[in-house]
């Protein structure tokens, strides 16, 4: 027995030792880009600086109920990724920090915009049009014409064969209904919503879904971010990607620094690292198609090209506001989705 | 008895209790460590005086959370009946006051104090603005509210409860304690959040606008609309309890009641569903019968037909779920069919009746108990099930779900989340006291000590074709279903390109050697660890907290043991989503500061699968005779020593049963954990959900696959070691399963 506690003393002893030898810096990061990608960023930035990464991914409606639920006591450090909307809702909550970070004079315009458009507490990362693209193989077996335009989408022919996310539960999906309220007006809007309706065979959760049940032959059109569908073509499946003809919305994928973060040091670090040109252009690794904040950064020439795309004048204040994004969201679902399909 | 010389002396015991609450005040820091439980650093980092890590002795003693120092009352009061004798009735009275005192206290300052001061306005009103503010409890008050947890049960014991004894009133208390913590807490905290406002104010009308909504009590889908979640959930729980009976009382039927030759590959396929992780059946139903599965284009290519979505939605989950679901009725169903006496099925054979006469008028309502198990283990497990709606539901919503992306999505709704939850609760714990109702008025009893010669009879030849063809086409569906899951994971990428491949294997499991040695390259390796570690660690406090409490209710009487019972097992009724949203609520601010940690999960999944334990301890205590824990303490042990030395080795099947019953579902667990896993602890399933999302089907199909596998071994090693340790004692086949 006796001999027991002393070879457990020795162990705790030494396992005290190497736990204090070990003690780094650290940095819990929260991310919201898909999984390769998070991972590359993670351990990219930990050879960089040394810095111990703990990373979680979870889509950015989840990280920012986390956030929420997390305010009287973060865990988090910084959050990267995912659509600017719940970056900019976390801001207006105050659940991020105002930070200017060094690397702005090397970042576009509209990544500025986006900062200065939430007190400075949000950045721009990246960029990605709304679109969308159909399985090639399975608009030939229906026969089915090529479609072009947003309004090609109401054509009768189509019904059964339209998928979107629902815009109560994905971001891409509320942008999709902003963008259209914002390209056709706020009637016209809900009427082509209310056309798309009849069309539409499911109603996904996830934003990008639809566009992989297209991949996989589970459904022909998916109305989703264009570099979404180059990913899928990429990897392989059939898919056409579309830029309709009456311009689009967009989104600008987002980054903050978290509230009260516990290691506010190093998140800052991490901020400035990933504005940098050297570290978004990792997205090329992993075969992520969306538009790099900073100038210098290259693009894929799969990527879809932003300057052949008809770009709206996207109002991110206006349609990133709870308010208005709870007026929109209530009135589709009161007049769009109760409607028999 | 032992009393007897316990009279003059302290029973060390109580001097062990005594000094654990010293040492818990004085010695242990008080607070959570923010570096994790096992971390040392603090040793030597400003012990005993920095803040972050000092006892609660220390920080009074510098002036700091001086809201602490009242503990010292309730601590050293115990020290006044260490000369006296049990019998005093100051004995009885100073423990119950201390212990009392303590607990309350640890209770009341660690709600009232948090990590912004006053927690509550009207302390701020009247004691002013508080300008500190305290953590998480950490060591020193776990070991301090235990301390105080078990001088009150010995004071309880000493004023004479269920005889002065001193280990089933601390067994008592500690349950009841540790299920109130992380059941009812919890699950009061979340009915809370339905009364929130957006300011955070309570009212009751948000409750009512938010639980009258349409998109919950609809009824649209009579008129060519949608329905509310509510009862499509309903809807579905129904059909599927009622399905799986019917297939798992046809296959209990062939199983026993007829000359079969393949009996024990049925009987294997009743291990299926604990092992499956979630989705996968969801995945491999897409994969043979979605818009482009390999079924679908073939029967489209045979007749010309252009194949539809026809799986997405009700019929997808509702096979799904039967296929995940009929095995476990089956499992139910045997052991009632096996219990039908025969001597009852002959003496109507005597009696002339024919054999469907028999089946009908005698196997048939003696069974009924069974059925109606089955049916509510069907409903309760179909309103739970969280991965296959989410995979195949298509525009079907049912309440699982709901809840979650009332959370996760960008509504963001925690009021909402809660009031499914109360909606999906009421519906699991009315199936619950049904169930229990049910089984609880009449008497199926048919076997008895009597001896019991006979066989059963066969089925009737008019039942027994169709239930063989049902049977046998089932369980080929199965294999099948199963074969595809195997498949896809050695298929580049399937529908698109059918070359076989192990790269799935390599990205996941792949293994390098470097100059430190191996290199657990692969992407899984992180998650899956974690999980081997996480179901290794709950697996052991599961089945000990589940055997005592199967103890107690099978050996001991005490006040209000129904109402213990019922709280033991609520938890397999409350719903995965319901638990993980209420941990995330209630465990992430003090004084249990949990979220983030291995700790959250581990507890998390000892509390849904305690109740397993707890039905396979009573399960095999019943078969022991309580004469034998009265022959032990007529000859002087105490019911502890009896519990260790008697009752204990007698258990091990059960034992082993519940360890690795708890070790696999730990693995296989997604609704509650998909709310938990952070950073640092990721589980195998929210990383497969992670791939799924990503539309990589064929890792997150060979990472399920090598998961059954790992679990199979498991099942394997335990049928092993289970078969060893036979007990010399004729037993009934123990196959009651978890209700």
């Amino acid at each position: 027995m006796k001999k027991h506690t002393t070879t457990l003393a020795v162990s705790m002893i030494a396992l005290a030792a190497s736990v204090t030898a070990s003690q780094a810096d650290k940095l819990t990061f929260y991310c919201s880009a898909q999984e390769d990608w998070c991972q590359l960023m993670a351990r990219s930035f930990e050879e960089a600086t040394g810095i111990d990464v703990n990373m979680t991914r979870k889509s950015s409606g989840e990280t920012f109920a986390q956030i929420r639920a997390e305010a009287t006591n973060p865990k988090g450090d910084v959050w990267w990724g995912g659509t600017g909307d719940p970056h900019l809702q976390a801001a207006e909550e105050g659940l991020t920090m105002e930070y200017v970070s060094p690397m702005r004079d090397e970042l576009h315009d509209w990544a500025i915009a986006q900062a200065e458009s939430a007190g400075n507490r949000t950045i721009g990362i990246y960029s990605g049009a709304l679109g969308y693209g159909y399985n090639t193989e399975l608009l030939a077996s229906n026969n089915l014409p090529e479609p072009a335009c947003w309004e090609d989408l109401l054509k009768p022919e189509y019904k059964g064969h339209v998928q979107m996310a629902n815009p109560n539960s994905s971001g891409t999906a509320y942008t999709t209904l902003a963008s259209m309220v914002q390209i056709f007006g706020e009637d016209e809007g809900f009427e082509f919503m209310k056309g798309l309706h009849a069309n539409i065979n499911q109603y996904t959760k996830s934003g990008s879904a639809p566009i992989r049940a297209a991949g996989r032959g589970e459904n022909t059109i998916g109305i989703v971010f264009m570099h979404d569908a180059v990913a899928q073509a990429v990897a392989g499946f059939p898919i056409q990607v579309v830029a309709p003809c009456e311009g689009t919305g967009y989104e600008i994928g987002s980054m903050s620094i978290i509230e009260g973060a516990r290691n506010e040091e190093e998140a800052k670090k991490f901020y400035d690292w990933a504005l940098s040109a050297d570290s978004q252009n990792l997205a090329l690794q992993v075969n992520a198609f969306q538009v790099p904040s900073n100038k210098g950064a290259q693009t894929s020439d799969k990527a879809p090209d932003m300057s052949m795309i008809k770009l709206i004048d996207y109002d991110f204040v206006k349609y990133g506001s709870s308010d208005e994004r709870k007026r929109l969201l209530q009135k589709w679902d009161e007049d769009v989705s109760t409607l028999p399909q | 008895m032992r009393a007897v010389s316990s009279e003059k002396t302290t029973p060390p015991v109580l001097v062990f209790w005594i000094a654990a609450g010293w040492i818990g005040f004085c010695l242990f820091p008080w607070y959570m460590l923010e570096d994790g439980l096992w971390s040392f650093g603090w040793l030597f980092d400003g012990y005993p005086f920095d803040e972050d890590y000092a006892p609660a002795l220390f920080l009074v003693g510098q002036g700091e959370k001086l809201w602490l120092a009242p503990l010292l009352i309730p601590l050293a009061l115990p020290l006044l009946v260490l000369r006296r004798p049990k019998s005093d009735p100051a004995y009885a009275r100073i423990l119950i006051l201390s212990g009392a005192l303590g607990i309350v206290w640890i209770i009341a300052q660690g709600f009232g104090i948090g990590i912004r001061g006053f927690t509550y306005d009207w302390l701020t009103a009247l004691f002013g603005e508080l300008d500190d503010r305290q953590y998480g409890m950490g060591y020193g008050a776990m070991i301090c509210a235990t301390a105080f947890l078990f001088l009150f049960t010995q004071g309880i014991a000493a004023r004479g409860a269920i005889n002065g004894d001193v280990f089933v009133v601390s067994a008592i208390g500690g349950v009841i304690a540790i299920v109130t913590a992380f059941v009812f807490f919890p699950i009061a905290r979340m009915l809370f959040a339905a009364f929130i406002t957006e300011d955070g104010a309570y009212s009751i009308a948000v409750f009512f606008s938010k639980f009258f909504d349409d998109r919950l009590w609809g009824l649209g889908c009579l008129s060519g609309t949608r329905c509310g979640a509510a009862w499509n959930s309903l809807f579905l729980a129904i059909l599927v309890g009622f399905i799986t009976t019917v297939l798992g009382l046809a296959f209990a039927l062939v199983v026993t009641r007829s000359g079969f030759r393949h009996k024990r590959a049925l009987r294997a396929l009743t291990v299926l569903p604990i092992i499956t992780p979630p989705f996968v059946i969801g995945l491999a139903l897409i994969l043979l019968f979605g818009l482009s599965g390999t079924v679908s284009e073939a029967v489209a290519e045979a007749f010309g037909i252009q194949p539809t979505r026809w799986l997405y939605g009700l019929p997808g989950v509702l096979i799904a779920q039967t296929l995940a679901f009929t095995p476990i009725a089956f499992l139910v169903l045997i052991g009632v069919v096996e219990g039908v006496s025969p001597s009852m099925e002959e003496a109507a054979q005597t009696l002339r009746a024919n054999k469907w006469q028999t089946f009908r008028t005698v196997s048939l309502p003696l069974m009924r108990p069974g059925l109606a198990n089955a049916f509510l283990l069907g409903f309760i497990e179909s309103m739970a099930d969280f991965g296959n709606p989410l995979v195949l539901g298509g525009n079907f919503d049912v309440l699982s779900t709901e809840i979650f992306f009332a959370i996760v999505g960008a509504q963001y709704d925690q009021g909402r989340a809660a009031v499914l939850a109360m909606v999906l609760l009421f519906f699991t714990l009315s199936a619950f006291y049904a169930q229990r109702m049910w089984l609880g008025k009449k008497s199926y009893t048919t076997v008895t000590g009597k001896g019991d010669a006979g066989v059963h009879p066969v089925m009737p030849r008019g039942l027994s074709i169709p239930v063989h063809c049902v049977v046998i086409s089932w369980a080929l569906f199965t294999v099948i279903v199963y074969g595809m899951i195997v498949y896809g994971s050695l298929v580049e990428l399937w529908g698109v390109n059918n070359t076989l491949t192990f790269k799935h294997y390599v990205t996941a499991f792949s293994i390098g050697m470097t100059e430190h040695g191996l290199h657990w390259s692969g992407a899984a390796w992180d998650s899956f660890w974690t999980t081997i570690m996480i179901a290794a660690i709950a697996a052991p406090l599961t089945a000990a907290v589940g055997l005592v409490t199967a103890y107690l209710l099978t050996r001991q009487s005490f006040a209000g043991k129904n109402a213990f019972e019922f709280g033991t097992m609520l938890s397999f009724a409350i719903p995965g989503t319901v638990i993980g949203v209420s941990y995330i609520l209630a465990f992430n601010v003090p004084p249990i500061e949990i979220t983030g940690t291995g700790i959250i999960l581990v507890i998390s999944f000892i509390f849904r699968n305690m109740p397993v334990g707890v039905r396979a301890g009573i399960a095999s205590m019943s078969q022991l005779d309580r004469s034998l824990d009265e022959s032990s303490l007529t000859l002087g042990a105490n019911s502890w020593q009896t519990f260790r030395k008697v009752i204990l080795p007698l258990l091990r099947p059960a034992i082993l049963a519940a360890l690795v019953y708890s070790f696999v579902r730990a693995m296989t667990a997604i609704s509650a954990v998909i709310f938990l896993v952070s950073a640092e602890y990721d589980m195998a399933t929210s990383y497969i959900i992670g791939r799924v999302e990503n539309n990589d089907y064929g890792l997150a199909i060979a990472y399920s696959t090598t998961l059954i596998f790992v679990m199979l071994a498991a099942v394997g090693l335990l049928q092993l070691l289970v078969g060893r340790v036979r007990i010399g004692r004729r037993m009934h086949h123990a196959t009651e399963r978890p209700a």
